[in-house]
């Protein structure tokens, strides 16, 4: 990286980092809500029957 | 055309489009990613005066373009909520808010490492820089604003009303060199006439770029599902998304 390395590579491992962020906290964020529908969902059809 | 619009206002069509679309941005997001990563690592020749330092711009351009976009996405997205009250809307503001503000910080950070071999320090109180800086709070403070309420749909309205404000943000970033003596160095690719890199140089960039939009549509695309399911938590069509 002629002489640059220690600028470019923490740039292209903070890029990963940060992608890797995104689709692992929208991944936990649809399950937390289809967790927290389910859970709803239950208790509708509890306080129905 | 307006059919398709008024169906935006559907929160099980919304879900459904976004359960479709997620897996098809993501896979071709690897494509192009993984073909701008390898072309600007390994084939893209050094910049004359940049050395390998230039290579910095295939996560900086991208992520700073990202930022802008997103934001204005949001903007868009909550404009439309409060002008046509489409609840999805917002479900599409608050999604893109934290996607936009990692990438903000993204290209904060990366223009930060680059700038220290370049101009010798990290940071800079330069009009881009600092505009960019104020963006990252702008996206904060919409994240910040929505949950500050208890009645969620003030607060949906009113981290909306922040969003619109704060795209005037939007423009000054962009012409931030061009209308003030900056650091940063002019476009290079977004200008009239010819882009200033050869294609060796550019092709890598504009693959990342389009990785990094369809990345950004598909991390979108899973978080307006949560956004919906937390909002129609109680609606019957959940029962059936949720099975499948």
């Amino acid at each position: 990286m002629g002489g640059y390395a220690g600028y470019v590579w923490p740039c292209f491992a903070f890029a990963c980092v940060v992608l890797a962020w995104n689709l692992w906290s929208a991944r936990r964020f649809h399950a937390a809500a289809r967790v927290r529908a389910g859970r709803a969902l239950a208790m509708a059809a509890g306080a129905e029957s | 055309m307006w059919t398709w619009f008024y169906k935006l206002a559907s929160p099980p069509y919304v879900y459904g489009a976004a359960a479709a679309l997620a897996p098809w941005f993501l896979g071709l997001a690897v494509l192009t990613i993984g073909y701008g990563l390898v072309a600007g690592l390994v084939f893209a020749p050094p910049d004359y005066q940049q050395g390998d330092a230039f290579r910095i711009i295939y996560v900086h351009a991208p992520s700073a373009w990202m930022s802008l976009f997103s934001y204005t996405s949001m903007a868009i997205a909550g404009a439309i909520a409060l002008i046509w009250r489409i609840k999805m809307g917002h479900a599409v503001a608050a999604a893109s808010a934290p996607i936009g503000a990692s990438f903000t910080l993204l290209a904060l950070v990366t223009g930060s490492l680059w700038g220290r071999p370049m101009w010798g320090t990290y940071w800079a109180w330069d009009p881009r820089l600092t505009s960019e800086l104020i963006l990252l709070f702008l996206y904060v403070g919409v994240m910040s604003l929505r949950p500050a309420f208890e009645d969620p749909a003030r607060g949906d309205r009113a981290a909306a009303l922040l969003g619109i404000v704060g795209a005037v943000n939007v423009p000054i970033i962009h012409y931030s060199v061009q209308w003030w003596n900056s650091l940063h160095q002019g476009a290079t690719v977004a200008k009239l006439g010819k882009p200033s890199m050869p294609g060796s140089m550019l092709l890598p960039l504009l693959s990342m770029l389009v990785g990094f939009m369809l990345f950004y549509g598909a991390v979108l695309c899973m978080r307006v599902q949560g956004e919906v399911l937390n909002r129609e938590r109680q609606a019957k069509w959940v029962r059936e998304a949720i099975k499948s």
